[in-house]
């Protein structure tokens, strides 16, 4: 049963949705450090290329540049440029520095498609290494570019790439809260939902179709689900009290929330369309911010069951929780890593809020940031980077670390505070 | 004098009607703290004789919901906390006494508690923290006779900042739960 508000229809005209894209919304990258060793690669500009609206080797360099993990080689000054493996004067590239390249063409289609194809080669042994033709509509080659970005990243790291993914993000400005989804570079922002109150707490579907979140629009926290491809949404958790924190199932047919309809915050599960409610924890303290382990046979989640904030995880079928964290008497915001083996978290120091990840063996705490005001940290699906919530002068941005520490960037909206992020999930159908 | 500033105070709100959640009056936040003489600024100057200067917006009686008058204690609204704390403090007690007996007396009448936080940590688990006061202040009203169905307790947790500062200051005054009448 719904608890019903009785005096909240006035405030719905305080919301409204929207799916255009907000142009001034678009978020600036800085990358900051880099791994120890960069690979270096050329990209050669792709034959024909200057004839497509949307350049695709830029975004392919961008993309790699922004990992850290790669230096980008000058391919200028060549003619002609090599587009086939033939073409390709290994000598050159050699003498430039450059041990792998990227090579390729596009052409318009009688479709109105185009076609565009790359090769990676290995320029010490002066093989092709992959290679990939995509047919794409105009609208689909940024996302061209982050895909051969993912198969030149893990052609050469052995790591899954990231760049074709997207995330999500709430922007304040002044009193108006977008929730936006964006390419993981920051381009192509989209807002979600834009309302007058507050908008925290996204999380995505496994599938990467629909965003969970909390909206304060009715003067309470009421937890939504909303499909990125119809925009439809439905209330997930309106109980008496509030409703906040979701998380999905490995399997995206429930939610973990947050409810306080039985007293004290705790811990239930609820099929994502609000229906089948269970209690996870019971106890008379706060129990918050649950997270499926990727197995989805555990929840791991923070509580004051032990007289400070400290991070726990309780299989998904109930039981006793076990305590994870000890040191320190603040450790909050769990999130596993997409391997299942260790989680990141914030934990507080004299006063500064930092991101830690901590392995399930080990069980040592290991700080990877040093900025004191640091918040909502979540994986990406490659276990790689984490991307997190910080402040630079008074002005909320988005923040990411490499999981071992060596490369940071940073998200800044062109206005506003960036605050909430969450990394979504690499898509099945690519 | 006392009753001259409180008529002025109750002209100020009734201009300010078109505004019913007072919690989001800006500046509505520090007088519960302090003795209610400072409430109005600027300080209004002893005019003897004079006597409450009501001209009135219409001829209605001023105060005729004890909720709204500025001299009932039921007109304060804020339960303010210390740092990671959720116990109501002495000070407060009047106040949430004042509320739980009302609530005895007008068992129709219905309120949400709105707990929040000061901005530091994570956002969710100051939902918590927030809910927590909020449930505290209404435990209190429960032992006092308040029922059950007449509260419902709500976080804004960090994300509702009556204070927008980032020192001790405003953060004291954004670790507070806001009583809130239905219907207001």
């Amino acid at each position: 049963m719904r608890y019903q508000e009785p005096f909240n229809c006035f405030l719905l005209s305080l919301l409204w949705l929207l799916l255009a894209p907000a142009a001034f919304a678009q978020l600036k990258i800085e990358i900051i450090g880099g791994g120890a060793n960069q690979v270096p690669i050329a990209i050669a500009p792709f034959k024909a290329e200057e004839t497509l609206p949307q350049q695709v080797t830029g975004i392919v360099a961008a993309d790699l540049h922004r990992s850290g993990l790669f230096r980008i080689v000058d391919s200028g000054g060549l003619t002609p440029i090599p587009a086939e493996p033939a073409e390709v004067e290994y000598p050159v590239w050699s003498a430039r520095g450059a041990e792998a390249l990227v090579i390729g063409t596009v052409s318009p289609m009688a479709n109105g498609y185009w076609d565009v194809r790359f090769r990676l080669m290995d320029v010490v042994k002066q093989t092709q290494l992959t290679g990939f033709a995509y047919q794409v509509t105009t609208q689909q080659l940024r996302n061209t570019a982050h895909r051969i970005a993912d198969a030149v990243y893990e052609k050469l790291t052995g790591d899954i790439g990231v760049f074709s993914t997207r995330i999500t993000y709430v922007v304040k400005n002044g009193t108006r809260f977008e929730l936006q989804v964006a390419d993981a570079d920051g381009y192509g922002a989209q807002t979600i939902l834009a309302s007058n109150e507050p908008i925290i707490s996204p999380a995505w579907s496994p599938d990467g179709t629909r965003l969970a979140y909390v909206s304060f629009e009715r003067k309470k926290p009421i937890v939504y689900v909303q499909s990125l491809l119809t925009s439809q949404r439905t209330v997930a958790a309106n109980f008496k009290g509030s409703n906040s924190a979701p998380a999905w199932s490995s399997d995206g047919k429930r939610l973990a929330v947050v409810l306080t309809k039985d007293g004290n915050s705790q811990i239930y599960l609820i099929n994502a369309d609000g229906s089948g409610v269970t209690r996870l924890t019971n106890t008379s303290t706060i129990d918050t911010e649950p997270n499926f382990s990727p197995d989805g046979q555990w929840v791991i989640f923070t509580s004051d069951r032990g007289g400070s904030p400290q991070i726990y995880r309780v299989p998904v079928t109930g039981g006793t929780p076990e305590r994870l964290t000890f040191e320190g008497s603040y450790n909050v915001s769990p999130r596993y890593a997409p391997d299942g083996k260790s989680f990141v978290f914030i934990q507080r120091n004299a006063g500064r809020f930092n991101v830690a990840v901590q392995d399930f063996v080990s069980r040592q705490p290991q700080l990877l940031t040093e900025n004191g005001v640091d918040e909502s940290p979540s994986f990406a699906p490659n276990g790689r980077i984490i991307l997190y919530a910080t402040e630079i002068r008074a002005r909320g941005i988005l923040a990411a670390v490499s999981s071992d520490g060596r490369v940071r960037q940073r998200l800044s909206a062109t206005a506003g505070d960036v605050r909430e992020p969450a990394w979504g999930p690499i898509l099945k159908s690519q | 004098m006392k009753r001259l500033i409180f008529s002025m105070a109750a002209l100020a709100i009734l201009a300010a009607c078109a505004s019913k959640d007072v919690k989001e009056q800006p500046g509505a936040g520090v007088e519960e703290r302090k003795p209610s003489v400072d409430v109005v600024k600027p300080p209004v100057k002893p005019k003897p004789d004079t006597g409450p200067v009501v001209k009135p917006v219409d001829r209605k009686p001023i105060v005729a919901n004890p909720l709204k008058d500025p001299s009932n204690i039921l007109s304060k609204r804020s339960v303010f906390f210390d740092y990671d704390s959720a116990i109501v403090k002495d000070e407060f007690k009047p106040l949430v006494t004042a509320h739980a007996r009302y609530l005895v007396q007008n068992r129709s009448a219905k309120i949400t508690i709105q707990g929040n936080t000061d901005e530091r940590g994570s956002r969710e688990y100051n939902i918590a923290l927030g809910q927590r006061r909020a449930d505290s202040v209404k435990q209190m009203m429960l032992l006092l006779g308040t029922q059950e169905a007449q509260i419902e307790t709500v976080s804004f947790g960090e994300e509702k900042p009556r204070a927008s500062g980032h020192d001790e200051a405003a953060y004291s005054e954004n670790r507070r739960g806001d009583i809130v009448y239905a219907g207001e």
